[in-house]
């Protein structure tokens, strides 16, 4: 009973900082102490870890170790057996259906393979959440164009899914989980099996994201260029509104970038790309360098 | 997990499933457009099939039956004989299990191909609930299309009965017209309909369940599609037998 009342107490504390000083002072994603189990199989053993406004997660970490289940713990597609997830101040855990929609309309997923509807064009798709709300069909035009023009696929707006390239998909996924523009943007393994110049366009996307946008995010990968690129690059407007991608150099360090290692279900590591490519752990050597 | 308890926890599953549709119902948005779309695909798409079906079947009961009714020169009845079958049993079931496997089929191949790609979880992220755009309609739509599609099969049979009676047998079409409109009674035509609405939630449900449950990838999409026709059919007949028994203590006067 005291255990709820000091939840409560603080949940309701989160709420008033958030008002009296602006979203900042709250974390966009908050996990603490979560647990979660299949039978009797752990896949994620008491993870913590806060995601700030305007900042980029990068969650690494080999197959099975439950960097895509956190993805879908944000969205509320499973729920922890214990902990607390916090999106906006607000613990998700207990949500029904009704509330979490709510909740993921301030959330864009971006799915491994695009996850784009087959029976609809990319212009439906890309569309979709507007014409679920209902909204007025010129402005859906224009706010999709205005997507596909972000990720630099307007050509592609009366294709269907199945003529895109498996780039062109993630891109198109991209846009779509930006409609409405979200203060949460997750990206499940947005590069798996794509040629590097188009893995680049991808993280190239993410770093707008972060820099130009405001967007928190969580990127899962274990691709190590993506983490070289989103780690170590961030994006700049030049006085005709160009964008430019510079490298932080050694005098400087992105604070907007962190990078969290899983393994069997736990963080392992969490810090700069700097600190984790001076560890001496021998799991995180051999993932970075392969041997 | 041992069988009892699998088969306890689909069918806990497949009745949750019928309450969140439910009660998507009672909540906008109600996907009208959908509900439209699925009554042409499955309603529309099976008429051929159902026709066919019902006209050949029409076609074999008088074959089979004709040569004994003649032997106790009862020929007149054929017509009866035909319109009971086809009415109480034949056409319901027959329409059912043809429904089953094209429609119940592809029911769980889309929605198992949409759940293996990710797409019914995007549809979450997207803020959209898969049981209101997806079951719902669906449910909706075999419940009003089976119903008339199982009355086209009836007429088809009854057609398909009384012309091999007049070609092969060369029976007088009025005398098989008035012997149909004699033998059939308004209960067996009410009978004739609640089965095929309870047919219609039985595909739907349980296509619907398997497709949104598949596992492993492009063959957990192949083994719903498998479980969901199978299951299904076996649940049309089982549901057939029961309903067949509650309809005779209701219609006393009459035997389904």
């Amino acid at each position: 009973m005291m255990l709820e009342s000091a939840i409560d107490h603080e949940q309701a504390f989160s709420r008033i900082n958030a008002e009296r000083f602006g979203k900042r002072v709250v974390p966009a994603i908050e996990f603490r102490d979560v647990e979660l189990a299949f039978d009797e199989q752990v896949i994620l053993d008491k993870i913590s870890f806060t995601i700030r406004r305007g900042e980029t997660k990068i969650a690494l970490g080999g197959s099975g170790s439950g960097k895509s289940t956190i993805i879908r713990l944000v969205l509320g597609l499973i729920k922890p057996d214990a902990g607390q997830i916090l999106i906006d101040g607000e613990d998700i855990c207990e949500f029904d259906d009704q509330e979490l929609m709510r909740i993921r309309k301030k959330i864009g997923m971006v799915f491994q393979e695009g996850a784009l509807f087959d029976s609809l064009s990319v212009y439906e798709n890309v569309a979709y959440r507007l014409h679920e709300e209902n909204v007025d069909e010129d402005e859906i035009e224009h706010e999709v164009v205005r997507m596909l023009q972000f990720v630099d696929l307007e050509d592609a707006i009366d294709k269907m899914p199945a003529e895109l390239s498996g780039g062109m998909r993630r891109r198109v996924g991209i846009a779509r989980a930006l409609v409405g523009n979200p203060d949460i943007v997750l990206f499940d393994e947005p590069t798996a099996g794509l040629d590097p110049p188009t893995a680049r366009t991808i993280c190239e996307l993410a770093i707008k994201l972060r820099d130009l946008e405001d967007v928190s995010s969580i990127f899962v990968t274990h691709e190590m260029n993506n983490l070289d690129w989103i780690a170590s690059e961030y994006s700049v407007l030049d006085s005709q509104g160009n964008v430019h991608f510079v490298t932080e150099g050694d005098k400087l360090c992105l604070i907007n970038t962190e990078v969290m290692m899983l393994r069997r279900g736990h963080i392992i590591f969490s810090g700069k790309d700097e600190q984790l490519r001076q560890t001496d752990d021998p799991y995180i050597a051999r993932f970075l360098r392969g041997k | 997990m041992n069988p009892i308890k699998k088969f306890l926890f689909e069918v806990q599953a497949i009745t949750n499933l019928l309450w969140r549709s439910i009660k998507g119902l009672s909540k906008s948005p109600r996907y009208f457009k959908e509900i439209v779309t699925q009554i042409d695909q499955i309603g529309v798409g099976s008429i051929g099939i159902v026709v066919l079906n019902g006209f050949f079947t029409g076609g074999v009961l008088i074959l089979q039956a004709y040569p004994t009714l003649e032997y106790y020169g009862a020929q007149s009845n054929a017509g009866q004989g035909v319109a009971t079958s086809l009415i109480r049993e034949l056409g319901p079931v027959l329409t059912a299990l043809m429904v089953a496997g094209r429609v119940g089929s592809a029911i769980s191949a889309e929605l198992g191909s949409m759940v293996v790609s990710q797409q019914i979880d995007a549809m979450r992220a997207l803020g959209t609930s898969p049981v209101r755009k997806l079951v719902t309609p669906r449910i909706i739509a075999l419940i009003v299309a089976l119903p008339l599609l199982t009355i086209s099969a009836d007429m088809f049979g009854l057609i398909g009965g009384g012309l091999v009676a007049k070609q092969l047998h060369g029976l007088d079409p009025k005398v098989y017209i008035q012997s149909v409109r004699a033998g059939v009674q308004i209960s067996d035509l009410i009978g004739g309909l609640i089965k095929p609405l309870t047919f219609g939630l039985i595909i739907a449900l349980v296509s619907c369940y398997k497709g949104l449950s598949t596992t492993g990838g492009t063959v957990g999409v192949g083994r719903s599609t498998t479980n969901a026709v199978v299951l299904a059919s076996i649940n049309i007949i089982i549901a057939d037998f029961f309903l067949s028994k509650i309809l005779q203590s209701l219609f006393k006067s009459t035997m389904f």
